[in-house]
């Protein structure tokens, strides 16, 4: 059970004038175990910062993050994270990319080799597994940035506009590869997207954001099985509908 | 003829050509092997060096000198500067100090380091590190604090606990290449600095020793003959280090800055 509970949560920044920007308030929010939640708003609504806090990057202002019952009081491998910018170290290669949070909590080579095979090879790059990260492809270094994340067995997998950087072809390739591993592995996934698009033809439950301060201005639930078909009636309509609503939060403002 | 090979041929002409010119002037010119010593002049001088032994034994010295320097600066200068990239703290505390001692020229520290040390290799080892810390330290520090965040929030995530590990497995490999360009600065700032050490006196001998003894001497082919291989000697060792660097540190780093 990996469970997240999100209560009360508000992050105020200090500014240079000594007042503080209220980016998120008042957050609250269930997802289940094997959840898969996306969470969209406007721009600088705080849905990235939302996500660092739960991986304990950020520490709020006020309220609480739980992880199976646990407040989440900094990093953990227990919430694996892929960022959005390439985040690979470029001087190992990929399997001791993949590795290393093995590495980190003491496996022995052979064993955290073993298990990073295992995660290259559900990402689909066992031919690339000795090369560094420069010579590969954009696409292909996120596949290896979730192994990375994978290889620690998280209970909850945290990605931050993790396609964001990549062509719509690759994107969408990947889209549908993220979903065979959440159907292969079961984890809790909280991705964050400013892609109406990808977060319909992902998630679970769609969770919009006001602007800010930040708080859940709606949840959408998706119940279609997958895959989804991008181009159906009632893809565009849940997707206008998504779109609407974080346009006129927008104006409103 | 490709040209990788043209490259070097013309090179090759172009030094013969020089060395020729050099030879005319020499003897027919100047005719004084005092102002200006001819190539057959430094070659034999070079022969008698050689066969002597003191030529080896000087280029071992100097390399001790310049070996216990750089020696020092990395152990002193790599971590100062992991220090203070890493500890807002300790760079508050240690950046004064170290702006104040760094436009120190590193001969104006001669005097003290006969006083401290005597007329010994710790002596010229010392003018070293003083050449060769500073550029080392500077490196480090600025490799330190421009270590991509997201590397240090990914080692966050997946386990570095404390900030030792973070150092040694995130933030240290992700600054190599920079502080081995700063290695590389600091060993042509050591060089220098080498010379000068012991031609002012803090060692009774290796190449700048004996470069400004042959002066006195009025030995004009030999102080030629040293200057040549203080500049060979330099470049055979930016040469070994670049290569093992570029070979064998870096082979990830090559794509990275292409």
């Amino acid at each position: 059970m990996s469970g997240v509970t999100i209560r009360d949560l508000g992050k105020a920044f200090p500014k240079e004038d000594g007042t503080f920007t209220q980016a998120l308030e008042g957050v609250n929010l269930e997802i289940g175990d094997t959840e898969f939640i996306c969470l969209v708003g406007p721009s600088g609504c705080g849905k990235t910062t939302l996500l660092r806090i739960i991986a304990g990057l950020e520490t709020a202002t006020t309220g609480i993050v739980t992880v199976d019952g646990r407040a989440v009081t900094g990093p953990d491998p227990k919430r694996g994270m892929v960022f959005q910018e390439y985040s690979l170290f470029p001087w190992r290669r990929v399997i001791d990319n993949v590795a290393f949070g093995l590495e980190m909590k003491g496996a022995a080579k052979e064993e955290r080799r073993r298990a990073a095979d295992r995660y290259i090879e559900m990402v689909g790059l066992s031919q690339f597994r000795d090369a560094y990260p420069y010579e590969l492809s954009g696409g292909m270094r996120q596949r290896v940035a979730i192994a990375r994340a994978l290889a620690n067995d998280p209970d909850v997998l945290l990605m931050d506009e993790p396609f964001g950087a990549l062509d719509a072809q690759t994107r969408n390739r990947m889209q549908k590869e993220l979903l065979s591993l959440w159907e292969q592995t079961k984890k809790t996934i909280v991705f964050v997207t400013h892609s109406v698009d990808e977060a319909v033809y992902l998630a679970d439950r769609i969770v919009v954001l006001s602007p800010r301060p930040g708080s859940v201005q709606e949840i959408i639930e998706i119940p279609w099985p997958h895959p989804r078909d991008r181009t159906s009636a009632e893809f565009a309509e849940v997707r206008r509908r998504v779109l609407r609503m974080i346009d006129e939060t927008e104006n409103a403002q | 003829m490709n040209r990788q090979t043209q490259k070097r041929l013309l090179g090759i002409a172009a030094l013969v050509v020089a060395a020729a010119i050099w030879q005319i002037v020499a003897e027919y010119v100047v005719g004084r092997s005092f102002i200006l010593p001819s190539v057959t002049d430094v070659a034999s001088a070079f022969v008698t060096l050689l066969e002597s032994g003191t030529l080896v034994a000087d280029i071992a010295v100097s390399l001790q000198h310049f070996g216990i320097g750089l020696l020092a600066a990395l152990l002193l200068g790599v971590p100062v500067g992991i220090l203070m990239g890493w500890f807002r703290v300790a760079d508050f505390l240690l950046d004064p100090i170290i702006e104040i001692l760094r436009p120190i020229p590193p001969l104006a520290w001669i005097p003290f380091a006969i006083i401290w040390f005597g007329l010994t290799t710790q002596a010229a080892g010392f003018v070293i590190f003083v050449g060769a810390f500073f550029p080392i330290l500077t490196a480090t520090y600025a490799a330190f604090r421009s270590v991509p965040k997201v590397f240090v929030e990914a080692g966050k995530v997946l386990g570095c606990d404390t900030s030792l590990e973070l150092i040694r497995y995130v933030a240290l490999p992700a600054a190599v290449p920079a502080i081995a360009s700063g290695i590389r600065i600091a060993m042509g700032v050591g060089w220098m600095c080498l010379v000068a050490a012991e031609m002012f006196g803090v060692s009774r001998s290796g190449l700048g020793y004996q470069l400004w003894h042959n002066y006195y001497l009025h030995q004009m082919p030999n102080v030629v003959v040293y200057m040549l291989i203080l500049g060979f000697a330099g470049l055979i060792i930016d040469r070994i280090f670049r290569n093992y660097v570029d070979g064998r540190l870096l082979r990830w780093h090559a794509g990275e800055v292409a």
